[in-house]
């Protein structure tokens, strides 16, 4: 069985060693790449009235950005290179629903990027990169 | 815009000791302008004292709950999951949630119908209108998860992405796919009444509550807090400045959590009340305690609070819960169900405790009966006015800082509470003219002056009116909802029974 290494990527220098990493190791193990992007977004935020009105739109739009934007170039230039590429963009808490994406998706590892913030930051406002190694239902590989 | 603001201001300024007569002013041009309208909602019944309009919306409730089997007890724990996202499909995350849509339409009824409406009510009815009001927002469930499923159903969705909806769309659409006539005609009527109930109770009510608040509490004149809400207002709605919108909805589900939990405390400090409170709730609920119009006044006034509060019949409360995705309309209705829920049965019913607790309202030892003012209002501890000042006194009397408090409450209520129904009024304005920027400006500006308006009538006038704007949304809706009931009955059936093979699944 061929390997699916799912990358967390959002554009950030961050994510692209992350990316750079899962190439090389794609490309040497004729793997499939998967790249998640996840718009952060809590069902339980208050919107008013209009907001609701435009939120679908809104989505549509951020989604469309997402892909275009962020994604897009960075497929190509690897589908060009001869590397499988797949990219999917979800809403939510991020490391939840990477989790839930390396199940959902077969992920063989998870390879995410990390901030490099302090110690204190990350533990005042979490770190992705941190909960993924605590929650990962694969191997987890975090690149400096 | 800016300049007329300052000249009106600056004219405001000048007549100042004069204020109290043009509050007179505009108050009697506005009772003299609106009274035709309030009488002939709030008719008598031939031969009665009973307003027809009250048995209305308690009638269709009870409807309502009998032909959906007492929807609102079988399907109470289910709504609890749909609002904590059991059902919801990940994959849609991102959309406007149930629990969103739910928070967005009790910011449009959590406001002031729950602080000074009730306060009004005990005043008038005694404690036993509490057990009446608590009665009618049970059963009101039931409509409201009529008219929300409808609500869903029938929305428009534009190729960009964006939805329309509320109880014009369904009377038009639901009335055409029955095969009804004059679907059009009741969406149209219903459309202006809409208006009307924005300026009224989602406004002018509000502002004028916020206003008298802030009077008694911090001695600022009302014609000063509502030029400030009407600026404030104008720079949300018209300036499109969403920042100041966004914090307050933000906010005001907090002061509602803490609304009750403030309330608890009062409530707690004075536990070896609470059976005496509740006694006299079923005492004035089922006996003559001497206020005006006997125990059927008591049934009146708790009715008209529960309708006015939680909105339920009026056909609002559709027009915020259209916004959800979701596959299912009949989901959207049973997180609706809950909406009277919270809105009467925990939060009204905690204003009404902390006035009865509190012995805000004065009873003859010797008699047992409450002791009536000359406007045959029940005389209060602290002798001020019903409505706010009167739920101020009942925390102040407990907690010194809690009328302060209270204050920020209010207004913070009013505001979203005006900010929400802003947008219900756009919706019947655009429904009716289409959309279009000058349009709407119309519709914005004159919003912002009934702010003012509002601020500075009495508030009997006031009130009056925004009962009689609201109740008449709901003589409308509720003859659609009993013409279309059939065909939510329909998608109930049909979701019950997915729900119970398992062809609905949970994701969590």
């Amino acid at each position: 069985m061929s390997e699916t290494y799912m990358i967390a990527f959002d554009g950030s220098a961050p994510s692209h060693n992350a990316l750079k990493f899962g190439a090389k190791i794609a490309s040497a193990s004729g793997g499939r790449l998967v790249l998640a992007h996840v718009l952060e977004w809590s069902p339980y935020s208050f919107l008013t009235a209009e907001e609701l009105e435009q939120r679908h739109k809104r989505r549509e739009e951020e989604k469309g950005r997402a892909e275009q934007v962020i994604l897009k170039p960075v497929k190509d230039r690897l589908t060009g290179d001869g590397l499988e590429v797949e990219t999917v963009v979800r809403y939510g808490h991020a490391a939840e629903v990477i989790c839930d994406l390396a199940r959902e998706m077969k992920a063989t590892q998870l390879i995410v990027g990390r901030t490099g913030s302090s110690a204190i930051q990350a533990r005042l406002f979490g770190s992705v990169s941190a909960s993924l190694a605590q929650m990962s239902p694969v191997p987890c590989t975090i690149v400096p | 815009m800016k300049h007329a603001l300052a000249a009106a201001a600056a004219l405001l300024a000048l007549t100042r000791p004069a204020q109290a007569s043009l509050a007179e002013t505009v108050d009697s041009i506005f009772a003299a302008s609106t009274g035709w309208f309030v009488g002939l909602i709030f008719a008598d019944l031939p031969g009665t004292n009973i307003p027809w309009i009250v048995g209305w919306l308690v009638i269709g409730a009870v409807v309502f709950s009998l032909y959906f089997g007492f929807i609102q007890f079988r399907a109470f724990g289910h709504a609890l999951a749909l609002v904590r996202g059991k059902y919801s499909d990940p994959r849609d995350a991102g959309e406007v949630s149930h629990f969103q849509a739910l928070a967005t339409a009790l910011s449009g009824t959590v406001g002031l119908g729950n602080i000074a409406g009730v306060a009004v009510a005990v005043a008038i009815g005694g404690a036993g209108a509490v057990f009446w009001m608590i009665l009618a927002g049970i059963l009101g469930m039931a409509t409201k998860f009529t008219e929300c499923t409808l609500g869903v159903k029938y929305r428009n969705e534009y190729p960009d992405g964006t939805v329309s909806g509320g109880p014009m769309y369904y009377l038009e659409k639901g009335f055409a796919e029955r095969g009804l006539p004059l679907g059009k005609l009741m969406a149209i009527l219903f459309s202006i009444f809409c208006v009307l109930g924005a300026l009224g109770g989602g406004n002018m009510f509000q502002a004028n509550q916020a206003a008298s608040q802030v009077q008694s509490v911090l001695g600022i004149s009302t014609w000063i807090t509502g030029l400030v809400l009407s600026i404030i207002v104008f720079v949300v709605i018209v300036g499109g400045i969403k920042s100041i919108a966004r914090v307050t909805e933000k906010v005001v589900p907090f002061m509602g959590v803490g609304y009750v939990l403030v309330g608890m405390m009062i409530l707690f400090v004075n536990s070896d009340m609470i059976l005496w409170a509740f006694g006299e709730i079923f005492r004035g609920a089922f006996t003559d305690t001497g206020i005006v119009g006997g125990i059927v006044g008591a049934i009146i006034q708790g009715f008209r609070r529960a309708a006015f509060s939680n909105e339920a019949g009026i056909g609002s409360a559709a027009i915020a819960h259209s916004a959800v995705r979701t596959k299912e309309p009949i989901t959207e209705g049973f997180v609706a169900l809950l909406e009277p829920f919270i809105d009467t049965v925990i939060v009204c019913t905690m204003t009404a405790l902390v006035i009865i607790i509190t012995q805000q309202l004065l009873i003859d030892a010797d008699t047992g009966l409450y002791i009536l003012d000359d406007a045959g209002r029940i005389a209060t501890a602290a002798g001020t006015a019903s409505g706010v000042p009167l739920t101020s006194a009942a925390f102040g009397s407990a907690f010194s800082w809690a009328p302060y408090a209270l204050s920020v409450a209010v207004f913070l209520f009013a505001f979203s509470t005006m900010i929400t129904w802003s947008y219900y009024g756009m919706k019947g304005w655009t429904y009716m003219f289409g959309e279009g920027r000058n349009k709407e400006l119309v519709f914005k500006v004159g919003f912002c002056v009934f702010v003012f308006i509002g601020a500075v009538s009495s508030l009997d006038s006031v009130l009056d009116f925004s009962d009689a704007a609201l109740f008449a949304m709901g003589v409308v809706n509720v003859i659609g909802l009993y013409l279309l009931m059939p065909i939510v009955k329909r998608e109930l059936k049909s979701y019950l029974e997915r729900l119970q093979s398992g062809e609905i699944k949970a994701y969590k």
